[in-house]
């Protein structure tokens, strides 16, 4: 089911099946990181868990692409491809959603669903 | 051991484009046997001499199969991929091969048929990725949409506008004018590239390269040897590389890009200051390039680029002429400008560069960038 898994990546895909945004945090230096590895890319401890994210963060860079998507993606041109900071510090790359943000702009993850594949985060607007 | 001293100083003692542009009676193979054996005619040398081989995107085991084809059994060999900044880095490998005895006449080496072999996709993904699986589903075009990101963070953090992006371009189409082998002569204007489409936003298609054919060669030796060139040798006075990330949101700031460490070793190296770099040969694989390789290499401070560009600095008459063959934008992109930039730059070095040479020139930078922005190589390169 998933792609280029490994134990770390799977963790990944397995919360996202149920809509739920995860990263990692050392058990030693308390960083948090993202995407996943088997160790702590900031003390290189091998104490590596996993915390919910909250699932809130800022754009750190968008581009609205202008090109067809391959058709597998099911993206409409033109499409938002960001840069979003978590909360938490890590980033990420996804796309946005909704109504138009900026950069600096707080967004909160959604999920688009993928056939036969787990949903991706995706983020928009926060909602109020 | 190092070897120091007049005689083992590194020159590039001979120089070559492939066919450029729209090439539909060669393949990659025989492109780069032209251009080698007429580096290796400039530089007193011929392929028997070779023994060392640095070749990159050029099939499987590259060197193997390059080497074949020119009757070349290398006893160096270096396929390193730092993407379109390996010719640049490769400067340094040979080197600190030809330094350390490992070969004697170093021949690096590179031709692409993207543009008429119709390979090059505006819209294909990060699929090389070992782990494409937190990014592909996002659909970024490689590599512009990584220039994308970064020209919007740029503009946002230091208030850079479309119109300084836009400026970029013009000033290479203004240097192509002045080169007859450039793809794209005719003059452009600022609206010119605003009103192209947009790609990936902020980057229209004129703030992107072209994508035509091309290659080139280029011969390195040590001083003993290079007295044979029929030319002015040119030294490689310092090199520097680095590879940072591949995918954009691992870059932790626009600061840290790779071409920071990479311009300040080869700088360091070679022992010289901005001041004394009289021509700049930046990779332009897009208008953005132009500004963050300002930038990273010290020429601008942070945010300063769009403002000394839109002024007119990198013109023929400019305090720093750079991108003088027309670049990526308006004189060739092979799929991989590096080993371009490298020529121009000894064309420029040698006074060979015609209506666009730039007056005395001595000694050149050429800024390589590589991947997705991934990687970034520097040479410092001096006359005498």
């Amino acid at each position: 089911m998933f792609d280029w898994a490994d134990p770390a990546t799977a963790y990944f895909w397995e919360a996202a099946s149920k809509e739920q945004l995860v990263i990692q945090r050392c058990g030693a230096c308390r960083q948090y990181q993202f995407y996943p590895r088997p160790f702590c890319l900031s003390c290189d401890s091998d104490d590596i868990g996993w915390v919910a994210a909250s699932g809130r963060g800022t754009v750190y860079s968008q581009t609205t692409v202008h090109l067809k998507s391959a058709p597998e993606l099911g993206l409409v041109t033109p499409y938002v491809v960001a840069v979003v900071q978590l909360e938490e510090g890590p980033r990420l790359l996804t796309n946005l959603t909704g109504e138009a943000c900026r950069i600096g702009s707080p967004v909160q993850v959604g999920w688009r669903s993928r056939p036969g594949r787990a949903p991706v985060p995706v983020f928009g607007p926060v909602r109020s | 051991m190092l070897m120091t001293g007049p005689d083992r100083a590194v020159f590039i003692s001979g120089v070559a484009e492939a066919p450029l542009g729209e090439v539909r009676d060669h393949s990659e193979l025989s492109m780069i046997a032209l251009a080698a054996r007429e580096a290796l005619a400039d530089a007193g040398l011929t392929l028997r001499d070779v023994d060392g081989l640095f070749v990159n995107y050029l099939g499987e085991e590259g060197t193997v199969q390059v080497g074949e084809y020119l009757g070349i059994q290398p006893s160096y060999s270096d396929s390193s991929d730092l993407g379109g900044a390996a010719f640049v880095a490769f400067l340094g490998h040979a080197s600190a091969a030809l330094q350390t005895g490992r070969c004697r006449v170093a021949l690096v080496v590179y031709a692409s048929r993207q543009r008429t072999r119709a390979t090059r996709k505006l819209n294909h993904w990060n699929e090389k990725a070992t782990s494409p699986q937190f990014e592909q589903p996002y659909g970024l075009p490689a590599p512009m949409g990584q220039f994308g990101l970064l020209a919007a963070r740029h503009m946002h953090e230091y208030g850079t506008t479309p119109e300084q992006l836009a400026s970029v371009a013009v000033t290479a189409r203004q240097w192509a004018g002045l080169n007859p082998k450039a793809w794209k002569r005719a003059p452009l204007t600022i609206d010119d590239v605003l009103e192209s489409r947009l790609i990936c936003a902020p980057l229209h298609r004129l703030d992107c390269c072209l994508v035509t054919d091309g290659g080139g060669a280029i011969v390195l030796t040590t001083g003993d040897r290079a007295r044979d060139s029929a030319n002015t040798p040119i030294r490689v006075a310092g090199t520097g590389e680095s590879a940072r990330q591949w995918h954009i949101p691992q870059l932790p700031s626009l600061e840290a890009s790779p071409g920071v460490a990479a311009a300040r070793a080869a700088l360091q190296m070679a022992d010289v200051g901005h001041s004394d770099i009289d021509v700049f040969e930046p990779y332009d694989a897009s208008t953005i390039s132009v500004l963050l390789a300002l930038e990273d290499v010290g020429f601008c401070a942070r945010g300063e680029a769009g403002a000394f560009v839109q002024a007119g600095n990198l013109t023929i008459t400019g305090s720093l002429p750079s991108i003088t063959s027309g670049g990526g934008l308006s004189y060739c992109h092979p799929g991989a400008l590096g080993i371009l930039l490298v020529i121009e730059a000894v064309r420029q070095l040698r006074g060979q560069a015609g209506a666009r040479q730039v007056p005395g020139a001595t000694v050149g930078l050429v800024h390589g960038i590589g991947g997705l922005f991934s990687t970034a190589a520097t040479a410092v390169l001096v006359r005498g």
